[in-house]
């Protein structure tokens, strides 16, 4: 192996009575993609923050370049060259894409006396940085008028203008499409090329095996394993991951659909999706497979009530739905989990038992509604039973009913935006995008919760971006694309005709 | 309620300075120490705490009513207006008005925030003006002096229910209300999860529009209510009634540890910040501060105390992102 730019050996962290690492080992090479990979709560954070100077190690040592070195802030590490981009883009929505990318050191130039910002000398060299980026917006936009792909270009190319040496990408395709993938994959190999040692975090393994030269692979806090990626194996690398051997995430299916649960009928609207027809059966899952930006969360919300301008004929069980109300949606029998858990789904501060019980309070017509109370009042008594007939069904891990749903795991975080809806008992689930920022033990989790649900008659519409998700647990895949369903195709169809279809190379090659 | 511990901890470290106040000011003056003095503190913040029920569940939402001192102002004009107009209207229907007047006035400022989708702080900045603009125009000007209010307004303040102040037994009437609407109420639930996350309440169908605008038409009627004793206990009515008190109110709910940022804050907490500010307020007469000084070093020990809570939240705060690696 080549000389190493950063070498880790032995670093523990410690928070109150959390050893979020205990021993971590890792080489950055120049020119070389390191693949970081772990399950949620390994440490990857706790890792990065403590390469970035957010944290100093309790013990280890860090040496760059050759020195040991000690971050006391994140802003030595930065000097040193050491630079993240985050999962969440961190920037300025009023600035424009140039102030971002030169916030704290814009270039100056003298007036009279005085040092003034040289605004023209800003917006060009910023643009030479976007365009090594691959970004193909102007330095003058602002950055609120940018889309999650062009935010990530835009972090890249404030990382490349402080002439990074070590990029560090947490998890950076977590909500980019299949196009813009590609265009993160160029950026990495640009970052190779010209001699930056990166860190590559990601839960997708094909990503990994096709950008990555190296992996390390971290478990409770300490790394367990590493290797040259292309002799490593997806299956030993899950197993290096969780400890043992898992060899299907995905539960023996059992499916056996019953009469039609709902059946949409010309769902449209005026700017984001035009003439859905579809219906789902009980005891089936249905999933929505596209691009992202292909309007499949857009047409779920307005089954929901949330997009106004929409119009369709909704029938659930043979009963015709208002489109206006989320109230009348629940009312109705569905049930939609957000994609956002912690922006849509969850309210972080509340207790897990209030967050259960919130829809059971909240619609004024359904099954539910008035039972959790005694007259007008709530009835702590069945409130809690409600809460803990659903913790347990789900076994979401928590210290008690009485702890606030952010102090839980993501995964269990997400058992409980789901046990909220099972609560209701509705017709209909429509789950968008549920393992996405899970990791596998928590993934499995949740498809052995929606093969539940479908044992147990719901009907489930699954909107996922992630193809082997959507082929192994749907019974029917419907292809969207820009707002319209393109295919369908039974389980078992083959991969490449389902991506084929989502990203219009069908059409084109039957035109 | 959320994060219970560290909630009920602040509240118990507000009540024990408040306790040390007392003793301190006792021990300089004995006769603050006397039944009859915290009678005097209980009564001066009866108006107080019926305002801070209403601005609390309005804080909860993640919004703000700067509107109620000029609301009360307006209300308590209009009810000495009508008691002076016409002497023979029972009490009752005064205080019937009052309700009424402030939760229309209240229901303004939630049409536009819930239907115009307006910040609350400009909508209620500018019904703020509007209302004691109003409150002008009606009475032209003048007061509405001790001989001229309603005989019924005036007797309010000085009747006892059981030995108890009626002020006193009023203001703990609505707090009890208002505490058991957010504790055990469907609706009271649904208000502090608005406030908790908009997005998340939105999707469980909880009708956001129907909650806001019941939120400030509650705060409007505690303030009309608020108006008509006002105007009994000081047997006047002026334009400039209760000027600027809105800063208190709000202050009260801060210092009690009502997040501004919406979700977060307890009744019991609310309550223990009006008793500090009536305290604090009680405590620098009787000390012989002199009054040049007391404004001045009323808002200062506010501000400390606001310091002190906000130094106390941010520590809890901080410590969650750790527990969620664990």
């Amino acid at each position: 192996m080549p000389e190493a730019l950063l070498q880790l050996r032995g670093i523990e962290k410690r928070f109150g009575r959390t050893q979020a690492l205990r021993g971590v080992d890792l080489d950055l090479v120049p020119g070389e993609a390191l693949a970081l990979i772990g399950e949620n709560g390994a440490g990857k954070s706790t890792l990065v923050k403590t390469l970035t100077g957010v944290h100093a190690p309790d013990a280890g040592e860090i040496r760059f370049d050759g020195r040991a070195v000690r971050f006391a802030r994140a802003h030595d590490a930065q000097a040193a060259g050491i630079v993240a981009v985050h999962q969440e883009t961190v920037v300025f929505d009023e600035l424009s894409a140039a102030e971002n990318i030169f916030i704290g050191r814009p270039p100056t130039r003298g007036l009279a006396g005085l040092r003034v910002v040289d605004w023209r000398r800003m917006e060009r060299d910023a643009q030479g940085w976007l365009d090594a980026a691959g970004a193909q917006f102007s330095a003058r936009t602002p950055a609120r008028d940018l889309g999650l792909a062009q935010r990530h270009q835009l972090e890249i190319a404030r990382a490349l203008s402080v002439n990074a040496r070590v990029v560090i990408l947490d998890e950076p395709t977590a909500a980019l499409s299949r196009h813009e993938i590609q265009g993160i994959f160029r950026i990495v190999e640009r970052l190779k090329a010209q001699g930056v040692a990166v860190l590559f975090i990601s839960h997708k393994f094909d990503e990994l095996f096709a950008v990555c030269d190296r992996y390390t692979v971290l478990r409770d806090g300490a790394s367990v394993g590493g290797g040259e990626m292309r002799s490593a194996d997806e299956q030993e690398l899950v197993r290096l991951m969780v400890g043992r051997a898992v060899d299907n995430i995905y539960p023996p299916r059992h499916r056996a659909p019953g009469e039609v649960a709902m059946r949409v009928t010309a769902l449209s609207h005026p700017t984001e999706f035009a003439g859905l027809t579809f219906e789902v059966r009980r005891g089936e899952v249905l999933a929505f497979y596209g691009l992202v930006g292909a309007g499949r969360t857009e047409a779920m919300l307005a089954l929901i009530g949330l997009k106004p301008e929409a119009t369709a004929d909704v029938e659930i069980d043979c009963r015709a739905v208002d489109l206006h109300d989320p109230a009348q949606a629940i009312a109705a029998g569905l049930a939609y989990v957000p994609e956002d858990r912690r922006g849509q789904g969850a309210l972080l501060d509340f207790p897990v038992g209030h967050n259960l019980t919130l829809p059971a309070l909240a619609g004024p017509r359904h099954a539910w509604h008035g039972k959790l109370s005694r007259g007008p009042w709530l009835s702590a008594r069945r409130e809690g039973a409600f809460a803990q007939g659903l913790i347990e069904r789900l076994r979401i891990k928590a210290a008690s009913a009485e702890v606030p749903v952010g102090s839980l795991s993501g995964g269990n975080q997400q058992k409980v935006v789901i046990a909220k809806w099972l609560g209701l008992q509705p017709r209909v689930v429509i789950l968008d995008e549920p393992s996405k920022g899970i990791d596998v033990g928590a993934k499995q989790a949740v498809y052995g919760l929606i093969e539940d649900m479908v044992r147990q008659g719901l009907a489930v519409v699954l909107v996922s971006s992630e193809l082997p998700e959507a082929m192994n647990l749907a019974d029917r895949i419907l292809v969207m694309r820009r707002g319209r369903i393109v295919a369908e195709f039974e389980h078992g169809a083959p991969a490449e005709a389902i991506v084929a279809a989502a990203s219009g190379i069908a059409e084109a090659s039957a035109a | 309620m959320t994060a219970g511990r560290f909630t009920s901890l602040r509240e118990a470290s507000l009540l024990a300075v408040i306790v040390a106040l007392v003793l301190l000011v006792g021990w300089r003056a004995p006769v603050f120490l006397t039944l009859r003095s915290a009678l005097d503190v209980a009564n001066e913040s009866a108006l107080l705490a019926i305002l801070v029920a209403g601005q609390m569940v309005v804080l909860l939402t993640r919004g703000v009513d700067l509107s109620v001192a000029s609301n009360l102002a307006l209300t308590g004009m209009v009810c000495a207006l009508v008691g002076q107009a016409v002497p023979s209207l029972p009490i009752g229907v005064l205080l019937a008005l009052a309700v009424g007047v402030g939760a229309a006035l209240g229901a303004v400022n939630g049409l536009l925030i819930a239907l115009c989708r307006l910040p609350p702080i400009v909508v209620t900045l500018g019904t703020m003006a509007v209302y004691r603009g109003v409150a002008y125009l009606a009475s032209g000007g003048a007061w509405v002096s001790e001989q001229d209010i309603h005989a019924g307004i005036k007797a309010l303040p000085r009747a006892e229910l059981l030995g108890v102040p009626l002020l006193i037994v009023i203001a703990a009437g609505v707090v009890g209300a208002v505490a058991a609407w957010l504790r055990w109420g469907p609706a009271g639930r649904e208000v502090r999860a608005l406030g908790n996350n908009p997005d998340a309440a939105v999707y469980v169908g909880i009708p956001e529009r129907t909650r806001l605008l019941q939120v400030y038409a509650l705060s409007g009627a505690l303030a009309g209510l608020a108006g008509v004793l006002w105007v009994g206990r000081y047997a006047i009515a002026f334009t400039d009634l209760a000027a600027g008190y809105e800063l208190t109110v709000i202050a009260a709910c801060v210092i009690g540890g009502v997040s501004i940022a919406g979700g977060i804050g307890r009744m019991g907490g609310a309550m223990a910040g009006v008793l500090f500010i009536g305290v604090v307020n009680a405590a620098l007469p009787v000390i012989q501060v002199s009054p040049f000084w007391q404004q001045a070093i009323a808002g200062a020990v506010i501000l400390l105390s606001v310091a002190l809570n906000a130094g106390s939240q941010a520590r809890t705060r901080a410590r969650q992102p750790i527990l969620e690696k664990a």
